[in-house]
């Protein structure tokens, strides 16, 4: 009988989400190198023409994006890597990407802010920006994971996404993350759930290039199969030319924000320890849910029945699963490596049943299970 | 109960100490099959600024990936070993580079002068880190010689294997004269108090 291979390797998270694009069928790469991301583009430029891929590094993070949505349009799956500084120059491009409805895929590993912030510490602070960095109403995607597996899985799970709802995916990685390294076995089978977008059956001719589906996600034409559609920026009608009838351009908006609403269920990714009976729940991400696991740990050890809810799925925002925590505990705590930007989310969608609590840690390192500890002590 | 190793490597940036961190993660976690998570943190000069790896050893998977009360410390500048002394737990293990660490805070050390050794008997000051390695090996029941051996094999660049190996060995000869070493006992609290 013929063996499965797995490969026992030491990856960093940063290399671990280039095997996952790579496993994914990520072709295209182009960007800017930046600190804590700057091993992805590292290493995406030596492993992606062994595969007949393309590595671009380009003038800056906006040319960064407008080439992998060029890309992405000619059929190739396509990613780019920056940290915080490079994700606000890609915000222009990330709104045309949404528009035009063009699935890429977006790696922010970040670190400390405002601005060029602190280059080499850990931060969680583009939650926000990671969901409203580009203006109008706009549905998005964001992934976040807390271990290198993690890093492998939900890379692999970022592009299925975005090319299953035609959007873009960001990928939220702290600088704890992208950079720590853990073993991960990878099997040299391929993935059996990838997914490729849809395209048209129908011929040239008969093509709507926005039309409306059951799904909301229309079938999409690679550029050069001759299928002719304009793409742009403004708001466009079925056929993708600039409207401004009110009676085309609503079911536009509303479809964009249905392909994705319509979908939650498929999109929730998570984690509950130990929440069922749990009196204290912490909801955490990224680095500091393996805190709050520890604290969760040690909290059970002293007779303290406490549980943690991680969030995968940063946006959208996983309601349901944050609901029930709220239902079942009396006190939440919400530890993040920023002012309290997911403490808001939790705090909108509280009725009243459980009492709030946060832990914001703004000084460039990780929030330590001994300070989730002694937080509960205080509110519990 | 699952037990927890927890090491932190420290120095300043150009003494390969992050280098250290990976190769002793890879060779616990490949080669000796245990979990590891390595973390490091460092300033964004390239040479000088403090720089520190850690690698979390355990027989389960880790929840928090940064190190907490040290089992192990290795410092290579006095400024480190000033810094992180405080962490050891009270059984925890100091190694000090002796060629910068002059001054010993705790009466438990183990003091080896890596970069001497690099520079003098090996002709070069830039494997003090692996010369290191080796002291881990033979001090500490973190890794086991011939996981850390074939990790420091498989990292470095062709054609300094030679080099790379004879400072692996330097590095465990070395600590092989200290290991029967006894320290002189603490001075018990109540003691203190007598005086």
């Amino acid at each position: 009988m013929k063996k499965k291979v797995l490969k026992e390797l030491l990856l960093q998270g940063n290399e671990a989400v280039v095997e996952g694009a790579l496993r994914a069928g990520c072709l295209f790469f182009a960007g800017y190198p930046i600190t804590p991301a700057t091993e992805i583009s590292e290493q995406l430029s030596v492993r992606l023409p062994r595969v007949d891929g393309t590595f671009i590094q380009m003038e800056d993070e906006i040319a960064s994006l407008g080439a992998v949505i060029g890309a992405s349009l000619a059929g190739v799956k396509s990613m780019t890597a920056t940290s915080g500084p490079g994700f606000s120059l890609m915000q222009e491009n990330l709104g045309f990407a949404i528009i035009a409805e063009v699935p890429c895929v977006i790696v922010n590993a970040m670190r400390g802010g405002p601005s060029t912030g602190l280059p080499t510490s850990p931060s969680q602070s583009d939650v926000m920006q990671a969901r409203w960095g580009t203006h109008g109403d706009h549905p998005i995607i964001t992934l976040c994971p807390s271990t290198v597996r993690e890093c492998f899985d939900l890379t692999i799970k970022a592009f299925n996404y975005s090319e299953k709802y035609r959007i873009p995916v960001i990928l939220l990685i702290d600088e704890v993350v992208a950079h720590m390294r853990e073993k991960i076995a990878i099997s040299d089978e391929e993935d059996p759930g990838i997914f490729n977008r849809v395209k048209p059956t129908v011929p040239p001719e008969w093509y709507i290039p926005y039309e409306d589906t059951p799904q909301g996600v229309p079938p999409m034409a690679n550029f050069g199969e001759g299928y002719r559609y304009h793409v742009t920026g403004l708001t466009h009608d079925v056929r993708g030319f600039p409207t401004s009838r009110p009676d085309e351009i609503d079911p536009f908006i509303r479809r964009l924000f249905r392909k994705i609403s319509q979908n939650f269920s498929d999109l929730q990714i998570g984690e509950s320890f130990m929440t069922d009976d749990a009196d204290v729940a912490i909801i955490a991400y990224g680095c500091v849910a393996r805190s709050a696991k520890r604290a969760v740990a040690d909290c059970r050890e002293r007779g303290i029945k406490a549980g943690m809810l991680k969030l995968n799925t940063i946006w959208p925002f996983m309601r349901s699963q944050v609901e029930k925590v709220l239902r079942q505990a009396k006190v939440v705590i919400v530890p993040e490596m920023n002012m309290g930007q997911i403490s808001r989310e939790v705090k909108r969608v509280n009725k009243g049943e459980a009492k709030v609590f946060t832990i914001n840690r703004v000084d460039g390192s990780i929030i330590t299970p001994q300070e989730i500890i002694n937080r509960i002590k205080e509110v519990f | 109960m699952s037990f927890r190793y927890d090491i932190r490597l420290s120095g300043s940036g150009g003494q390969g100490i992050i280098l250290m961190g990976i190769i002793l993660a890879e060779a616990i976690g490949i080669y000796d099959g245990k979990f590891v998570a390595q973390t490091q943190s460092y300033g964004p000069e390239a040479r000088g600024g403090s720089s520190k790896a850690e690698v979390v050893v355990s027989d389960t998977e880790i929840d928090y990936p940064k190190a907490m009360q040290l089992d192990l410390l290795v410092a290579m500048t006095q400024k480190s070993c000033d810094d992180y002394y405080m962490d050891l737990k009270p059984d925890g293990i100091l190694i000090v580079d002796s060629t910068f660490v002059r001054q010993i805070p705790v009466p438990r050390a183990y003091q080896i002068p890596f970069t001497r050794i690099a520079r003098e008997n090996l002709k070069r000051e830039m494997v003090a880190n692996i010369v290191g390695l080796g002291a881990i090996a033979r001090l500490t029941p973190a890794v086991s010689p011939k996981a850390i051996e074939t990790a420091v094999l498989a990292r470095v660049p062709k054609g300094t294997e030679k080099l790379n190996r004879d400072a692996l060995q330097a590095g465990m000869k070395a600590a092989q004269k200290l290991k029967g070493l006894t320290f002189p006992e603490a001075p018990s609290e109540l003691e203190d108090e007598d005086t």
